[in-house]
């Protein structure tokens, strides 16, 4: 396992700094060097190996996110959810929001979305970055607890009740009740009123801010995300009278993410093949040029 | 033989050669540095292939004060830059080692080699010339034999002292890599020459044909993972001789065991230390120098942050590891761009083998008492070239709240590195290489 944590320079920069060094000496004075050549080759290869895996469970994490959007869409459709406040100052809040973990689970700031975590904690790229990871990134998460996934998927996850929702809060935009589930169980606290939509300091909506990196995908998908957000608030705030909510819906929901994503685990296999082809695919050119020296 | 240990002991500065300006021409940077067998001789060696000569002064040895005034001797070209026009490469006329002879008679022997071309000089001097030819002017010119009625024999007279350096031996195209050691065995009739992937004996005498004892290729290139950095010849068993690996490996070999020392006899690795891996661990394990104590019981390493004492009869850790500058470990990625990481440090044992040294960055070099466990750096530098000044030991700063005198670790001078350093056999003399000055130390006479 490589630390990466001793070094500014991340493993991409590396590459490309072996690359160019394998390069000047094919010129330098003397003829090449084998000895500094075969070293700078090690470095190559050290930095490889941890960007394919940084890569892979970048894909991976995209991959999950892209379905989970998808869920997390159709679910909108069903029973649109007041994803309070762009405020997005407790941060706090934003990690044990997500329904189907605790944010313990993912402890490093690095994982984009908790509720990949324990899917994720499968994967041996997650995990690494876990180690490599000692720089606490503003911990953004990304989640969409409050969203089932589709029923295929929802059958696909096995009854595994392991990880606990803390407290969650939602509000029914259609009903306008606020209920908070604690432990997967429902209380109904009260009505909300449009004043209370902004006010809610334990609105889990904030966990919604979503950390997107590097991943070009992810860039493109937030927009869309924000957008809804506050279609969502808007539409909320111009309602005013309470109503008693169905709560079968909500417990449905939250009992299916009860279990987590584990049903997601049975794809990774799939998944680990897209990764690893689409990852080696775009090293090909080092590999070559390194055998090629 | 020497004095009290390195941890009492000061050292003073002596003497100082090399341009002074800070403007340092290529060809003059030092590339080693060896005294002789008994210590009278040092020879230089650098970039423009050039070996000065100095010589100890023997008259102030009986002024101990200056017992260590070594002046300019000899200076040649030994090597000269070539091309190789079936590889279409320039070979460097750099000068990669110098290893002395154990003098014979009256004249001195030293190789001299490059990467591809090991050379035997013949060191002698002339101090008296012959007068009175029949048949020549004293300024050369052929007589008019007309004129010659009688004839003479020539008599030998006093003259300015001459030496002399003469390549009596080439030793060609032996070697596809290049050359990074030469050792001269203890029957000193042989010697060794590595390059990156093989080992060839030589004998002194025959330049037409060598043996080659180790051969590391592999039938693949690709399949490449180590090649040899350094190889030398056991002190006093001619048939053993060690070679170390960019692996951070040790090979001792017997020569008796078979004509192709491939398979090693013994193998010295320690393990490395997984917490510390990294991007460039190979780069840090990758030995630079290997060196037998003179007692032929222990050998030195030295990789880029450490030394290492090793005990020949224990193959699986070493006896004695000193961190040199184990701040730079922090660093090594900037060290990597820089290619400072790829600097070869070489090391040397003081002469009865309980002080080690060796060099680093700011003109900074260590000496470490093995019995005393005490440690110092010193620094070569022009500002403590008062004759006789006692050397500040010198402290960097790791960490924290600086101290007055120490140095910050971002303050260091890595344009400035010391890799080359020699201790005279049997005296306390240091002779260290800055880039292109040579700097002679000696211990305070007290």
């Amino acid at each position: 396992m490589i630390s990466t944590m001793e070094c500014a320079v991340d493993a991409q920069s590396l590459i490309s700094i072996s690359l160019m060094k394998i390069h000047n000496s094919r010129t330098q004075r003397g003829g090449i060097k084998l000895h500094k050549n075969l070293l700078v080759s090690y470095v190559l290869r050290n930095a490889r190996q941890v960007y394919i895996k940084e890569k892979y469970a970048e894909i991976y994490r995209m991959q999950q996110y892209e379905e989970v959007m998808t869920v997390c869409n159709e679910i909108q459709e069903l029973n649109p959810l007041d994803l309070e406040a762009e405020d997005a100052e407790d941060e706090e809040q934003a990690r044990t929001a997500c329904c189907a973990e605790e944010a313990s689970a993912c402890g490093s700031p690095c994982h984009r979305g908790a509720a990949h975590c324990r899917a994720a904690g499968t994967v041996a790229g997650c995990s690494l970055l876990e180690d490599g990871c000692k720089e606490p990134e503003p911990s953004y998460y990304r989640s969409c607890c409050m969203e089932a996934p589709p029923a295929p998927l929802c059958e696909q996850c096995p009854a595994n009740s392991s990880a606990h929702c803390n407290k969650t809060t939602v509000l029914d935009l259609d009903t306008h009740v606020v209920t908070t589930v604690e432990n997967g169980y429902l209380h109904q606290d009260c009505c909300c009123d449009a004043l209370q939509c902004g006010q809610s300091a334990q609105s889990p909506a904030k966990k919604r801010k979503v950390e997107f990196g590097c991943c070009a995908s992810d860039a493109e998908e937030a927009p869309d995300f924000t957008a809804a957000r506050k279609r969502a608030k808007r539409e909320d705030c111009s309602y005013s009278a309470p109503d008693y909510t169905d709560t079968s819906n909500i417990s449905n929901l939250i009992s299916i993410f009860g279990s987590g994503f584990s049903g997601l685990l049975s794809r990774q296999a799939d998944l680990e093949q897209i990764c690893s082809k689409q990852a080696l695919a775009s090293l090909g050119a080092w590999t070559r040029a390194i055998v090629a020296f | 033989v020497t004095g009290s240990p390195g941890g009492d002991m000061q050292w003073c500065f002596s003497q100082v050669k090399g341009a002074i300006d800070d403007d340092v021409a290529e060809a003059d940077i030092i590339s080693t540095v060896e005294f002789n067998h008994t210590g009278e001789l040092l020879a230089t060696g650098d970039k423009g292939g050039r070996v000065v000569i100095f010589q100890q002064e023997i008259e102030n040895k009986n002024q101990p004060q200056f017992r260590s005034e070594y002046n300019v001797y000899s200076t040649f070209q030994s090597h000269e830059p070539e091309f190789d026009y079936l590889k279409s490469l320039e070979i460097e006329e750099k000068i990669n080692k110098i290893r002395w002879l154990p003098q014979k008679n009256a004249a001195q022997f030293l190789l001299s080699t490059n990467d591809k071309t090991i050379k035997l000089w013949k060191i002698s001097e002339r101090d008296k010339r012959p007068e009175g030819y029949n048949l020549k002017e004293e300024d050369g010119r052929y007589k008019d034999p007309n004129t010659i009625t009688s004839l003479r024999v020539p008599v030998l007279k006093p003259m300015d002292l001459m030496v002399e350096a003469s390549p009596r031996r080439v030793f060609a195209n032996a070697h596809t890599y290049h050359i990074n050691s030469v050792s001269v065995n203890s029957d000193n009739e042989t010697y060794l020459s590595a390059d990156d992937l093989r080992i060839n004996l030589w004998h002194l005498e025959i330049t037409d044909r060598s043996f080659n004892i180790v051969d590391i290729k592999p039938a693949n290139m690709e399949e490449l993972t180590e090649v040899i950095t350094a190889a030398e010849f056991h002190p006093h068993q001619c048939n053993t001789f060690v070679y170390s690996s960019s692996k951070g490996t040790i090979r001792l070999c017997d020569m008796r065991v078979s004509a192709l020392c491939d398979k090693h006899s013994k193998l010295f690795e320690e393990p490395e230390d997984p917490s510390n891996r990294s991007f460039f661990s190979e780069i840090i394990s990758s030995i630079s120098d290997v060196k037998f104590s003179h007692n032929g019981r222990y050998m030195m390493t030295r990789d880029y942050l450490s030394v290492k004492i090793w005990d020949l009869n224990m193959e699986t850790r070493p006896v004695e590891t000193y961190q040199v500058h184990e701040y730079l470990r922090s660093k090594l990625c900037s060290l990597y761009e820089n290619d400072c990481i790829f600097d070869k440090f070489e090391c040397c044992w003081n002469g009865n083998d309980s002080v080690v040294m060796t060099g680093s960055y700011n003109n900074f070099f260590r000496m470490f008492d093995r019995g005393h466990r005490r440690d110092v750096t010193l620094e070569a530098s022009r500002e403590n070239s008062k004759p006789m000044q006692v050397l500040k030991p010198r402290k960097v700063c790791t960490g924290g709240k600086r101290k007055k005198d120490e140095i910050s670790v971002d303050s260091l001078d890595f344009n400035k590195k010391i890799l080359h350093t020699a201790w005279h056999p049997q005296d306390n003399i240091i002779a260290v290489a800055t880039t292109n000055n040579l700097y002679i130390f000696q211990d305070k006479v007290n």
